[in-house]
């Protein structure tokens, strides 16, 4: 590794660099943690069909030839895998938040063309860090910088919509074709939609003392050091898969407990792809439904299994995650009612769009 | 000394406005903790992140839930 090498010619040319040698000595140190970690996680991830069936076999005792114990190997096998996926994606998406400040967004769209400004919004939206809670001061950031409007929503579109979580938990639950169409159908719709809201030039819709806003000197953003985003990264792991185990948990258990007792397809009938009106219903039912995406999944895979569409069901996940009325409520703030029933219908037509296209596809 | 929490009330802002009730105590610092609520006045101090933290008017940390441990150390900082 060179900078062990640097190091130790530091080392012995010079005592004036002792501080910089230290602070380089904690980033290698933490470096081979990561690496460490990271050899411990493929290790248990590649064993990890084994261990399952040791673990419900030998120290359970289950019969693998019963239907209990086939679910308890499904369970002791799919739990550990969803959670260490997780575990790794949230600590990479972790560290690479630590380089995107809403400062730096911002600075990145200010004065982009409006097609670009929403493309390039729609991804950045995926990995600045973002609680609902934030939606307006980072509006009225936005906005007070001379970002447009459109691509401002834009990127309030696919910041909660398109998030790692979601992702990770479909491509551990409906394999990575799922998981590839939510991403790239959650950021298209987040830049269309945008881009259409910026075509209609809404700016007398938003309310008139937001223009006024000036956005203060912000404290320099800190300056991170490796170990310190390797930390951040850490600390994403223990916050979000310590928030968000329970309802993987229920996903999978949902999944492994409905295979045997609900009968297959008995939704097919209302929600299958024959029904063209179950997309619409399912838009409407999941926009005052308020959810993050790690609480939707239970629900998406108990209708996956009994013959839902997926595109019907994307439809509603998007809608759950995407708009909500707590949404509106905070958003009144900037937005005038008319601007907000716009953003909404907007938005609600898109996610339409994607659920019918789904369902024509597969 | 004026810790301030900058947030529009969500739940994340009670829970610093809660670490750095715990912090001033444990410090031994005499200091008053005050919200802010008003977005203006959020918006005004350069904050885009919620909850934030500053002191007398320095915002010191944003869009983080800190430990009191950590408000500890901005406390004495």
């Amino acid at each position: 590794m060179p900078p062990n090498a640097t190091i130790t010619v530091e080392h012995v040319c010079s005592h004036a660099h002792t501080y910089d040698t230290t602070s380089r000595d904690l980033a290698a140190r933490a470096t081979l943690g990561a690496l460490l970690a990271l050899g411990a996680w493929l290790l248990l991830y590649r064993n990890l069909p084994r261990l399952a069936r040791w673990g419900s076999v030998e120290v359970l005792g289950c019969d693998p030839r019963t239907q209990l114990g086939t679910a308890v190997e499904f369970l002791a096998y799919e739990v550990p895998k969803v959670l260490l996926l997780l575990g790794l994606v949230v600590f990479v998406v972790g560290v690479i938040r630590s380089y995107c400040s809403p400062h730096r967004t911002r600075e990145l769209l200010v004065g982009r063309r409006e097609a670009v400004g929403n493309v390039l919004a729609a991804g950045l939206g995926v990995v600045t860090p973002f609680c609902s809670c934030s939606a307006v001061p980072l509006f009225l950031g936005f906005v007070e910088a001379g970002v447009p409007l459109g691509v401002t929503f834009s990127f309030l579109i696919s910041a909660p919509m398109v998030n790692e979580v979601a992702l990770v938990l479909l491509l551990g639950l409906f394999g990575w074709r799922v998981a590839l169409l939510y991403l790239s159908t959650g950021l298209l719709l987040a830049m269309l939609a945008g881009w259409v809201i910026g075509r209609l030039r809404l700016e007398h819709w938003v309310e008139p003392w937001v223009y006024a806003v000036q956005l203060g000197e912000a404290a320099a953003d800190q300056r991170w050091s490796w170990p310190q985003r390797l930390a951040a990264g850490r600390a994403a792991v223990r916050e979000i898969v310590g928030r968000v185990w329970p309802y993987v948990l229920a996903g999978i258990a949902v999944g492994a407990g409905i295979h045997g007792y609900v009968p297959d397809g008995v939704l097919a009938a209302v929600m299958g792809r024959e029904a063209w009106w179950s997309v619409p219903l399912a838009v409407l039912l999941g926009v005052p439904m308020y959810s993050n995406a790690a609480g939707i999944i239970p629900i998406v895979e108990a209708l996956l299994g009994k013959g839902a569409a997926l595109g019907t069901v994307l439809a509603f996940m998007m809608a759950v995650i995407a708009l909500s009325l707590p949404e509106a409520i905070i958003l009144r703030k900037v937005l005038q009612p008319k601007l907000i029933a716009t953003f909404f219908g907007v938005v609600a037509s898109g996610i339409l769009l994607v659920g019918w296209l789904f369902n024509l596809l597969f | 000394m004026t810790v301030q929490i900058l947030g529009t009330g969500c739940a994340k802002c009670q829970k610093l406005y809660n670490a750095a009730a715990q912090a001033v105590a444990a410090s031994g610092v005499t200091a008053e903790i005050e919200k802010i609520e008003d977005l203006q006045q959020i918006v005004a101090m350069g904050v885009m992140l919620t909850p934030a933290l500053a002191i007398d008017g320095q915002v010191k940390s944003s869009g983080k839930l800190l430990t009191p441990a950590e408000i500890g150390d901005l406390l004495r900082g």
